[in-house]
């Protein structure tokens, strides 16, 4: 049994039809306990004040935001390699969620930040980073949505997202040296356990998981659609040769 | 390979060829900022090395899409494709006769704008330097871009769309070499960077570019 | 609701923005499908009766 098997469309089709109803209660169960929990029955941070409540959905959405793009990355290889039209359709389903965790990344970020720095936005490197996260995202979007014949479309969008991805990390490193020396230790950066107290790292792990969960299950179902538009407009174009 | 140089070079420098273009966009833009800003000398020696490497970026763009555009619509891009020269140089000579039309005479410009600008002496030598480093990447990264639109009617907007979140590193590590140029800082990181930033992207990025191009003409 | 203090505005509008912009992204999706699945169902059924 190997995963290769739902690169057929009709696999797919099957194994998700099965899987999205218990993806769509893992993301509500976890989504729901997690910021339930960390909104209601969190203390204050002893610095940040009730702030520190936003990290629940600003870390789990920079991640997801980093993380879609590494998916489409894959499906795009993919795509490149084996030709699985599932995987380059996946690739295209995927991005509007990637951008939406990119926004709500930086929109928590800056309100974060305002209260915090004092201005409502503030040219922090990550914060930088993911407004040229952004960037790439709209890009890619634009892409795919001017390209009428949609093999031709997978690949130019693949391409673009290896060579976007090349330099969306050069950018990650060259905005960090743009912005040395400024709000260094004063950054949003929670990394890892060290930063963040128990109290708030379960709740904010669960919420991760549902921000996982959330994008699984929307790519799923963004993609049954992908692949019913696909077979859609093979359908139609039958009908205007006959 | 010099024969296709050649050929576009004299293609880009005729009327209509869109010469000079760029050239006058930048002045433009070394006139416009100040205008927008305010004329304080201070002001405008401080953000001075960005708005030269802005302008230069933004000049760049507005050519790109004539790389393939032109051949595309008549039919000589297929032919290029299957001519025995490899695409992947077809693309490199392209985007050479790109910068040499647009990024080169943009370096050779900046100074005299910088002068409008009230650039600090000491920044002269490192903006020269840093376009003659920088610009053959935004040219190169510019005819990737436009590899990718070729087939897309009026794509000049979805161009800059593109190629503008690409030009990000090439443009935060030039700006930063004039920034530190100017007030007398050590420029090796920075230098060091958009060198193999420009290095990288002239050496790959053909190969990505002549992979769109081949798909397009499917 | 808990004591935000001064930051209730960060906080709550944090949430607001996060589950607007999540709501619309479900929203856009679920539209999507229903408009593909309508259109398939349109065509399926129209060559269906030409097919016999």
């Amino acid at each position: 049994m190997s995963i290769w098997e739902y690169a057929n469309p009709k696999k797919f089709m099957q194994a998700s039809a099965w899987a999205l109803p218990w993806m769509i209660g893992l993301t509500v169960l976890c989504l729901g306990v997690g910021l339930v929990w960390g909104f209601f029955f969190t203390p204050d941070d002893y610095k940040q004040g009730s702030t520190v409540k936003i990290i629940y959905l600003h870390v789990p959405a920079a991640m997801m935001a980093i993380n879609a793009w590494g998916m489409m990355l894959v499906t795009s290889l993919i795509w490149i390699v084996r030709r699985h039209h599932v995987s380059a359709l996946a690739a295209k389903a995927a991005a509007p969620v990637g951008l939406t965790f990119t926004l709500i990344a930086l929109v928590t970020g800056a309100l974060w930040g305002q209260p915090m720095w004092g201005t409502w936005w503030a040219w922090d490197p990550r914060l930088t980073s993911f407004l040229i996260l952004a960037l790439f995202y709209f890009g890619y979007l634009a892409l795919w949505a001017a390209i009428e014949d949609p093999d031709t479309a997978a690949d130019l969008t693949s391409i673009l997202c290896l060579v976007g991805s090349v330099f969306a990390l050069l950018s990650r490193y060259a905005v960090n040296f743009w912005n040395q020396g400024l709000h260094q230790g004063a950054s949003l950066s929670l990394d890892k356990k060290e930063n963040v107290s128990d109290v708030f790292w379960v709740p904010l792990v669960i919420c991760m998981v549902g921000f996982v969960m959330l994008f699984v299950t929307l790519v799923l179902m963004r993609t049954r659609t992908e692949i019913r538009a696909r077979r859609l407009a093979a359908l139609l174009a039958r009908e205007r040769v006959a | 390979m010099t024969a296709l140089l050649i050929r576009d070079l004299r293609l880009a420098m005729r009327a209509g060829g869109g010469f000079g273009l760029g050239l006058a966009f930048f002045l433009l833009v070394a006139v416009l900022v100040p205008l927008g800003v305010g004329p304080e000398a201070a002001t405008l020696g401080r953000i001075a090395p960005g708005i030269l490497w802005v302008g230069a970026l933004l000049a760049c763009l507005l050519s790109l899409d004539r790389i393939f555009a032109l051949d595309y619509e008549d039919g000589s891009l297929e032919l290029l494709a299957a001519a025995p020269i490899p695409l992947e140089g077809v693309v490199a000579v392209k985007a050479l006769a790109h910068w040499l039309v647009t990024g080169l005479p943009l370096t050779l410009v900046a100074p005299g704008l910088a002068l409008l600008l009230n650039l600090p002496a000491q920044g002269y030598g490192w903006l020269v330097l840093s376009l003659a480093l920088g610009t053959p990447a935004l040219s190169v990264i510019g005819a990737f871009g436009a590899a990718l639109v070729v087939g897309v009617k009026r794509g000049g907007l979805l161009l800059s769309l593109l190629v503008l979140p690409l030009y990000v590193p090439t443009l935060i590590f030039g700006a930063e070499v004039v920034k530190r140029g100017a007030a007398g800082l050590e420029v090796g990181a920075p230098l060091a960077l958009l060198a193999a930033i420009t290095m990288g992207a002239v050496a790959l990025l053909p190969f990505a570019a002549a992979a769109a191009v081949r798909v397009n003409l499917r | 609701m808990p004591e935000l203090g001064k930051y209730a505005f960060a906080v709550l509008g944090s949430y607001a923005a996060a589950i607007l912009l999540i709501a619309g992204v479900i929203a856009l999706s679920f539209w999507q499908r229903a408009r593909v699945k309508r259109a398939l169902a349109e065509v399926e059924s129209r060559q269906g009766k030409s097919d016999g």
